[in-house]
Formats: structure tokens, sequence, C-alpha cells
């Protein structure tokens, strides 16, 4: 195993982050345990607001675990433990305090998952199901809303004239930009993807890294991938996990460019992982 | 080459000598497969050779008589249906409810742990068992008598874990992304179990239920316990036909035959003619059985076509 030592969190510069890039959410030592076992160590860094972050890092090294914190998925389950914070920008709130409703950080952060994950009921209500779940009826409003976020999602045109079909007949690439629609209906603060591309084909990729670029200028995204390109491709800032830990964050063009640290750059370059 | 011609040689000595096990457990299987489908067809069999005569409009629409050809199962059928009205009353929402808790909502702790051992075994519990708990419960101890009521909650109870376990595995084929699809927006445990959870589940339990009634429908150690007569020449009264609100129910609460003990008191009787009558009853049970479980397979095909995670 390669030595790990402090990770570094450059004071990021002004001119690879852009001018003003404040924060929309920090995480503050933050351990997470399934059970006995630990999964993050101690990991401490930021979320710019309206920017993408990518979490990179070969498989288990934690990125999963660490953007599934974000929404308090892992309280679904027993024997799962946080320490530490991850505060959420402006309001101050540490979404992790067992004070927070889980469904309250999940109205707030929304998310789309690695395998399309539509419910089987129609296009519009797979949309409108978030809305639905916050107690909206009104039809014409519901309507506005779906239809806005069908267009976010850069699905609109596609579907518009078969709203009442099943989600299932559309394609994967297509049920993962409804599953975008349906996360951005809610109009969340901070958007999560867990490999939102690894199940489909290159094309489909192409469209939902065209639409995360798009994305960006309304909600701040943070995305977790196993594909280096598409790191570099789609986000602003990245950080490199291993086992656990966080390694590297920078802004995307210095860990690409640049990493301060050795095993950054061997992963990047394809020498190891 | 003549050492290869022979290692060739032996090579086919051996697979013929290994595909004739083949041949032997197939042979061994199939025996063991008619033993179970020919007994079944030749007690069918007789069963329609007896009885298909005797099946005509006023088999059914006649009550049970000293002279066998008027004899008819009008009592025993309209009995059978609706104990099996109160049996699905009683096994539906409590099978869901407990299916629903143990799967979505019980902590996973040794409580519940126990809980499910206990279900599975009551699966397992002889019927005459609920009969006996029946006839102390509910016949003498919540006085509900000789009654409907009495046999639809036995044989509601008797099928409970059936439906439970349907229920659970109906749920346990859902995708964990589905639901945490719905956590992930926001929605409460309840949300997501009535707006997901359960509709998707439907189909699975409804099978279940199905099987379960086909079940309990056949059942006759329990309602002999509990004290269904085995001769009865009236009707109860119409379900919702009385004074509201107390009439509305007066049918429950009526003494019944059922199918099985209809049969089980003709084939008692010495005269052979009854024992026809009894074969047309049991064909009548076995079509009813075997209509149920088609249904359940044409629901479960249903289901698949769907829904597909």
């Amino acid at each position: 195993m390669v030595g790990t030592p402090a990770p570094v969190i450059a004071s990021v510069t002004a001119a690879a982050a852009g001018p003003a890039a404040a924060a929309k959410s920090e995480t503050k030592a933050l351990s997470f345990y399934y059970g006995a076992f630990q999964a993050l160590k101690t990991i401490s860094m930021p979320i710019y607001d309206k920017k993408v972050t990518a979490l990179i890092g070969p498989s288990g090294c934690g990125k999963s675990t660490y953007l599934r914190c974000f929404n308090r998925m892992h309280d679904l389950y027993p024997g799962n433990r946080y320490e530490g914070q991850i505060m959420l920008y402006p309001d101050n709130t540490n979404i992790l305090n067992p004070a927070v409703d889980p469904i309250e950080v999940r109205m707030r952060i929304s998310m789309v998952f690695q395998k399309p994950n539509p419910f089987p009921k129609s296009i519009y209500e797979n949309v409108a199901y978030g809305l639905r779940v916050r107690g909206e009826r009104k039809r014409a409003l519901l309507d506005e809303k779906v239809e806005d976020a069908l267009r976010g999602a850069a699905l609109w045109e596609e579907v518009k004239n078969r709203l009442g079909d099943l989600a299932f007949n559309l394609s994967g690439g297509q049920q993962q930009r409804l599953c975008i629609a349906r996360a951005l209906a809610t109009n969340p603060e901070i958007l999560l993807f867990d490999e939102p591309t690894s199940a489909l084909d290159p094309i489909a990729t192409a469209s939902i890294e065209q639409l995360i670029a798009e994305l960006k200028e309304k909600v701040t995204i943070l995305i977790v991938t196993h594909n280096m390109q598409q790191a570099a491709r789609v986000s602003d800032y990245t950080a490199y996990m291993y086992l656990g830990e966080l390694i590297e964050f920078d802004a995307t063009d210095t860990i690409f460019i640049k990493p301060k640290i050795k095993q950054t750059e061997d992963y990047i370059t394809g020498r190891f992982g | 080459m003549s050492e290869q011609t022979a290692r060739l040689e032996s090579m086919r000595v051996l697979i013929t000598r290994h595909k004739r096990w083949d041949l032997v457990f197939a042979v061994l299987g199939v025996l063991a497969l008619m033993v179970g489908v020919l007994t079944f067809v030749a007690l069918f069999t007789q069963m329609v050779v007896e009885g298909a005569p005797r099946i005509s409009w006023d088999f059914f629409t006649s009550f049970p008589s000293r002279k066998p050809d008027q004899a008819g199962i009008l009592s025993a059928w309209v009995g059978s249906t609706l104990v099996m009205i109160v049996t699905a009353a009683t096994a539906v929402p409590l099978g869901i409810g407990a299916g629903v808790y143990l799967e979505e909502y019980a902590p996973k702790n040794w409580m519940t742990d126990l809980i499910e051992i206990n279900v599975t075994n009551l699966a397992g519990v002889p019927s005459i068992v609920y009969g006996l708990l029946a006839l102390g419960l509910f016949v003498y101890g919540l006085g509900l008598g000789q009654s409907i009521l009495t046999a639809g909650l036995t044989l509601g109870l008797l099928i409970l874990p059936v439906v439970i376990v349907a229920t659970r595995e109906a749920i346990r084929s859902i995708p964990a992304v589905i639901r945490e699809g719905a956590y992930a927006l926001g929605a409460t445990k309840w949300q997501t179990t009535s707006h997901h959870i359960l509709p998707y589940s439907i189909p699975g339990i409804m099978t279940g239920v199905i099987i379960g009634m086909a079940r309990a429908i056949g059942e006759t150690a329990p309602v002999i316990t509990i004290g269904a007569l085995t001769f009865i020449a009236f009707l109860p009264a119409a379900p919702f036909s009385g004074e509201p609100p107390a009439g509305l129910f007066e049918w429950v609460m009526s003494p019944f035959t059922v199918m099985p003990i209809q049969m089980f008191n003709w084939t008692s009787r010495p005269e052979a003619a009854f024992h026809h009558n009894a074969a047309a009853a049991g064909l009548v049970l076995v079509v009813m059985t075997l209509s149920m479980n088609a249904l359940a397979i044409y629901i479960r095909y249903r289901l698949r076509k769907t829904i597909k995670w």
C-alpha cells in the first residue's frame, strides 16, 4: 500500500476555480462506519456552490459511501454511524446532526443513482413524485414543474407526447435523464450523481455529461465516477480518495495536470488503481 | 496412428458407460414423478366417471336429501363461498399488515427474528389444532357459536402464515434502488410503503392469498371441530339483506356446512348412490381449487409482463 500522508486540501487558487467560488457545503472531519468497519476516515473538504465536484478513486475507496452521506441514505440501514459534520450553507446546518430529519435533508439534496431506477409508473408520475411527496396536488402547477424538469433534463422533446407511457418503455439513457428530471423537479440545492453513466452506452453517456455541464448553472453538483476522463470533462473540482481517505482535493485542472501527491498522479496516469 | 485410435476407442467406451447413469437417473426420475401424477389422474378419473353423470343444474340448486338422486350441494357451495369471504376478509388485511410491518418497519433484532421463526412455524401447525383453538376461543370464549364467522376466522388464521410469507416475498423482490429512489426524494416510510411497496407487491400478495384460499376451501378437520353441520337444508340469510345495521351481517352468525363436509357425509353413507354424489361434489371442489390456482398463475404471469425490474 502506498503511504498516505495527511490529505492535501489545496488552498484552491482563484484562477483555477473561477472568481468567487463560495462553499455550498463543507465536510468537517467526517468518519463513517458500517458497523465496526470504518469506511471513511476523517474527510474534510468543501463543495463549491454551482460547481461540479467529482469524487474519483479505485473501487472500495469510499467515494459512493461519502456521496450517500449527503442525503443520509445510510440511515435506511441499521448499524451505520457518522462522525464529524457536513455543513450546508447558507443556513449553517450540519446535515449529519441526528436532530436534523433525514427527510428534510433529502428534500434539499437530490440524488441520481448508478442504474436508472424509474418507478413502474408513467413518465409524468415519475417526475411529479417528489412534488407529490411534498403534498402538491394542483394539476396546473404539477404540469408546469414536470415540463420544466423534463426540459431541464433535455428529455421534454422526446416524451412530450407520451407522458402517460410507462417509464420502463424508455431507453436506458432516457430513463437516466428521466431520473435526473425527477431529481430536478423539486429544485434541490445539491444534486448527487452516483456513477450515473456506468450502465449507459457512450452516446447516452455523452448526453448525460452535456446535461451535467448545463445543470451546474443552476445547481451544485457532486458526482462519483470511476471514469477519470469523465471527471476531467465534467468537473471543476476533483477529490481523489483511497481506502476511505481523501488523498487530494483541488481544482480539476490542477489534479489532472500537476497533482501535488505522487499517488494521485499514479492513479490519474493509470500506473495504479 | 493406431495408438490414437485406441485412445479414442477407450474414451468412447468410458463415455458410453457414464452415460448409462444418465439414463438410469432419468428413468428413476420419471417413475418418481409418475407416482404422484398417475395417482392424481387415477383419482380424478374415478371421480369423473362416478360423479360426472350426477352433475346437473339441479345438483347445484338442491339441498341435501335422504333420496340420493334428489340431493344437491346448494347449502355446501353457498356455505363454502360465504366462509371463504370471511376467510379472505380476515387473512388479507392481517397478513398484509403483518408482512409489511416485518419487512419494512420492524427493527432487525432478536425479537423480530423470534416472531419470524414463529410465523414460519405456524404454517406447519396441523389444521386440527387450529380447529381446537377456534372451538375454545371463538365458539365458547367469544360466544360466536358454530357459525360462518367462526369458520371464516379459523380458516383465516390457518392461512395467515401463507399470506404473511407471500407478502414478505413479494416485498423482498422489489429492488433496493426503487425503495432508495423513493426515500431519496424525501418520502417518509409510509409514503414509500403506500405509493410503492404495496402497489408493486400486490400481484405477488394476491397469488399467495389465492393459494392460501385454495388450501382453506378444502379444509375439513378444523371445520368439523368447530361444529359445522353435516346436514343442512336451508340457506343463511342473504348477505346484506336484513334490517340495517345488525341485519346486514346476520348471515355471518348462521350455521352452515361446506363442500368437504358434504362430501364426507355422503361418503359415510352405505348406499352406492350417495358415493356417486360424493364423487360429484369432489369433482366440483377440485375444479374450484384448480381454478383458483389457475387464477394465481395468471396473475403472476400478468405481473411479469407489466413490472420488470
